[in-house]
């Protein structure tokens, strides 16, 4: 079942713009996103999957726990109105608008074996190889590295656990919105999912764009999502109280 | 293959035979061949687990590598849980209780504020005990991923729903793990009071260890 809602509008002000790039496919991007600014990833082409870690930048200990995300959320799929969680009880990026409605906590990323086995020998990227090369520049090291979030990707869970990659949902246009609410390091890696069946190696380049949002009303919907959220906004904004 | 099937296996013929308390932290390096037994002693007891390779702990458990190679996201009879290198590092040789949770993670006392409460924060959590026992080994939070949580139901539906539900586990149910490297294997045995689905009632396990036959 592919989503039919209207989109939203893709316009941003471009005087809010601060960074826009084109990421090729099998390429990666990683950079620090400041509180309150968002993140637009846009899916140009129909990428065949975008994955993405995440951590604080002032403290990179702190980081991306997609198992806290799914579970304290009572869901394991990323939607627009939830929050991508630390391993700190705190808030990375809160998702604010999303027209692709799929995205993945459950898969991990592509590697050197995964490809091997899909594409035949060869030199194409991977998202640990990316992410690996991204934490080095960074200082940190593949015990940094933590399962991920796929972009763009739906993966259904039959009841008896089967995993299953539903094609289809890859819609040229789409896009996700992160807003920071804390400053994030966020590292991107634009290849293929795991268990995208498509054997043809052959990403999509994807949009980055970094724009100074809104700052979030009294009644933003991801810091009111929930009690849960509530909380985790509390837990957050104390990082910045001394600022 | 392992000689003995695991239904024969003798706990007087075992080289470790100890009963873990509700709450506490345990590591043990199991060793290439030897077989490790979990027993929920009391049902429904969620035992959080991480393994590592003894030699290089930065090759470590790695969920979302373990469901991808099984293509499903529960763990039982032979499944074969996989490091972030792609290595087999334990099997999965006898399970009766039919599921084991990958995507549920472990209790922190910040994601526990989270969860219910900020005045839960300052309970006991399963990242609190992995953080002691790892210190032992000069490893900390960096060392940290996604764990196995033996004896969790955490199904999801269709539409994603996630739950933490009702265990299907009982007393005296048990899993097998047989290692297929030098395996450090880290427990914490959840010290969770505030999930339904363990009766808010920590309990202890049994941990038995069989050299290789």
């Amino acid at each position: 079942m592919v989503q039919t809602s209207v989109l939203p509008s893709a316009a941003i002000e471009p005087s809010l713009i601060l960074l826009d790039e084109k990421l090729p496919g099998g390429a990666y991007w990683h950079n620090v996103i400041k509180r309150g600014n968002t993140l637009r990833v846009t899916d140009l082409e129909g990428s065949q999957g975008v994955s993405l870690i995440c951590y604080n930048a002032d403290n990179p200990i702190e980081r991306l726990n997609v198992a806290d995300t799914a579970k304290i959320q009572f869901n394991a799929f990323l939607k627009k109105g939830m929050v991508i969680y630390s391993d700190m009880g705190r808030i990375l990026f809160s998702i604010t608008e999303d027209t692709s409605g799929y995205h993945d906590l459950i898969c991990g990323c592509s590697n050197a074996a995964s490809n091997a086995a899909k594409y035949g020998e060869s030199d194409y990227n991977n998202s640990r190889n990316n992410f690996l090369k991204a934490l080095g520049k960074r200082g940190l090291t593949r015990k940094d590295l933590m399962p991920n979030i796929n972009l763009f990707s739906r993966v259904a869970v039959h009841p008896n656990g089967d995993l299953e990659y539903i094609t289809g949902c890859e819609k040229p246009g789409s896009f996700v919105d992160l807003r920071a609410e804390m400053n994030v390091l966020v590292v991107i890696s634009n290849c293929p999912h795991v268990l995208h069946p498509d054997t043809v190696y052959k990403p999509k380049p994807i949009q980055l764009t970094v724009w100074r949002s809104p700052a979030p009303a009294p009644d933003d919907l991801c810091r009111t999502a929930n009690e849960e959220a509530i909380r985790g906004f509390i837990n957050t904004d104390a990082l910045f109280a001394q600022m | 293959m392992v000689a003995t099937l695991p239904t024969e296996l003798d706990p007087s013929t075992a080289i470790y035979d100890e009963v873990l308390p509700a709450r506490q932290p345990w590591s043990r390096v199991i060793k290439k061949g030897q077989i490790l037994r979990i027993i929920d002693l009391q049902a429904n007891q969620a035992v959080d687990t991480l393994f590592y390779n003894a030699h290089d702990p930065s090759e470590r458990y790695s969920a979302p590598d373990t469901v991808v190679r099984q293509g499903n996201i529960f763990i039982t009879t032979g499944t074969q849980l996989i490091s972030n290198e792609g290595n087999v590092m334990m099997t999965v040789i006898y399970d009766d209780c039919g599921k084991h949770d990958t995507l549920g993670g472990a209790c922190s006392m910040e994601s526990n504020s989270v969860r219910y409460g900020l005045h839960k924060k300052h309970l006991h959590a399963c990242v609190e005990n992995y953080l002691l026992e790892l210190s032992k080994y000069e490893m900390n939070k960096r060392d940290l991923v996604s764990n196995v949580n033996f004896y969790m139901n955490v199904p999801v539906s269709e539409d994603g729903t996630l739950e933490i539900v009702d265990g299907i586990s009982e007393a005296g149910k048990r899993v097998d793990l047989r290692a297929e490297m030098d395996v450090m294997v880290l427990i914490s045995n959840c010290p969770q009071i505030n999930n339904p689905c363990n009766a808010y009632n920590p309990t202890p396990i049994r941990l038995i260890v069989w050299d290789a036959a």
